[in-house]
């Protein structure tokens, strides 16, 4: 089968997208499934982002921002894991897996662990296969017809 | 002296799709009201207060009624093809009440399938006798011919799906108060904004609204339902620790749940500029967790029973997910 997953990440500006960055500047070769929307803090995060995402064709959601303690607004990661946490719950009640849906901690001297994640996620979303969100959608749709 | 022509009065309808009847009683629990709304407008159509059939609205020609309140969700062939019929035969076609917004009560069936809803109701629930497990069929023949009756979608949609809609007036059911408004809009042809809106509402959230004590510090231990916790008659029930929708829920129903000390329950759909009052409330919600540690917060989260049902009591349909995945 020649199903290409399509990741879509959220990366705060301050140290995931920095982390991506030395990812690139150190020539690091990872996964190219990863589609990366810059914010400038995970705690800006709103689950609408997410559910849209996921509803517009991603197989899987990461959002990554600094490590507990470093964020640049220094709450900011923590509102965000809240979030996160209880997304994480609405979204298995939604019948969708809870591993196509991921937080991480990137510092912006982790280059190596983002290409590593990318690489790992990647792995995971083939394993599970293609998002069913839109097609369940399309599908319902037909059947009114 | 010669007699003043009359003004033609309006032709108005009323149509239920998959709803409970709420809607349509809205309309006459206008009140005294009522007789200035006939005075104006002719009720043509209207299936809970007339007898009249299908096939009259079929003959009306095309824009021929000049307001259409479609209540309830679309659930089935039947409420399609009446929804069609009457976007046809309609200048105005209102979603009326939260299940032709949203989806509504009916809505939260997108949380299973057909498949699932029937084997429950026909076979499975206490009160069920049914060994042959015989469940409804579309269409049986019998000597005399062929039965048919509408088929059930697998999902509810809400009006907008299915055909153009020109305002929404949410609310379940909404305020009679701000259905008069709508009208007198609609008869004078003043205030009504561009199509598309929603109208007799408000602006703003319910919390605008809302009289109790509320402060800037929403910090939460633990969430309650409202049965496990006595509620003091005044301070913000979220600080409390009891989930309210107002938050993520437009006013202009006189936030009359709150005043009757039940939190709101978001039948009113999203604030201008959230498209889904779930997300809304996920975002707001989640920054009230009181804990920063993942054991922590889970242990908090547990305390939601059902963050989907709850958040999507009255819009599921009509969210970004829109049903459950199958």
């Amino acid at each position: 089968m020649n199903f290409r997953p399509t990741i879509v990440a959220f990366l705060c500006n301050w140290c995931a997208y920095t982390g991506a960055d030395l990812a690139g500047t150190s020539r690091l070769h990872y996964a190219p499934n990863v589609r990366i929307i810059r914010i400038m803090c995970s705690g800006r995060i709103e689950p609408t982002f997410i559910l849209k995402a996921f509803k517009e064709g991603a197989d899987g959601v990461l959002v990554c921002g600094c490590h507990p303690g470093d964020c640049h607004y220094q709450e900011g990661n923590y509102k965000c894991l809240r979030r996160f946490r209880l997304l994480e719950k609405f979204v298995s009640q939604m019948g969708i897996e809870k591993e196509r849906l991921k937080l991480e901690w990137i510092s912006a001297s982790e280059g190596k662990q983002f290409a590593e994640l990318i690489n790992e996620m990647t792995g995971t979303i083939l394993q599970l296969g293609p998002g069913k969100v839109q097609r369940t959608l399309e599908l319902e749709h037909l059947k009114t017809k | 002296m010669s007699q003043e022509p009359t003004k033609p009065k309006l032709k108005l309808a009323v149509y239920w799709g998959a709803a409970c009847g709420g809607c349509c009683v809205s309309v006459l629990d206008t009140h005294e009201k009522f007789l200035d709304i006939v005075a104006a407008a002719d009720p043509v159509f209207w299936p809970i207060a007339m007898d009249i059939k299908y096939k009259d609205v079929e003959n009306m020609p095309d824009k021929s009624i000049d307001l259409t309140l479609f209540n309830g969700a679309v659930r089935n062939s039947e409420n399609k093809h009446m929804a069609q019929l009457m976007r046809q035969k309609s200048k105005i076609l209102v979603a009326y009440g939260s299940c032709a917004y949203m989806g509504g009560i009916p809505g939260l069936a997108n949380f299973f399938s057909k498949q699932d809803i029937f084997k429950r109701a026909y076979e499975e629930t206490e009160s069920t006798n049914n060994p042959e497990k015989i469940n409804p069929l579309p269409s049986v023949t019998v000597k005399e011919g062929t039965l048919e009756i509408p088929v059930m979608f697998n999902d509810v949609f809400p009006l907008n799906q299915i055909v153009d809609v020109d305002y929404y007036i949410p609310g379940c059911p909404p305020q009679s108060e701000r259905l008069i408004e709508v009208f007198s809009a609609v008869v004078t042809g003043v205030g009504l904004p561009p199509a598309g809106s929603v109208v007799g509402a408000n602006d703003k959230t319910n919390c605008d609204d809302c009289k109790r004590k509320k402060s800037d510090n929403k910090k939460v231990k633990k969430f309650f339902r409202p049965w496990e916790i006595q509620d003091d008659k005044e301070t913000c029930f979220i600080e409390q620790g009891v989930i309210c929708m107002g938050p993520a829920t437009r006013g202009g129903c006189g936030v009359r749940c709150v005043e009757g000390n039940s939190p709101c329950r978001g039948c009113y759909g999203p604030p201008p500029g959230a498209s889904d009052p779930g997300a809304k409330m996920m975002a707001a919600i989640g920054t009230m967790i009181d804990a920063n540690k993942p054991e922590e917060i889970d242990e908090i989260i547990e305390t939601i029973v059902d963050p989907a049902g709850l958040f999507y009591r009255f819009s599921l349909p009509g969210s970004i997910l829109g049903r459950k995945v199958l």
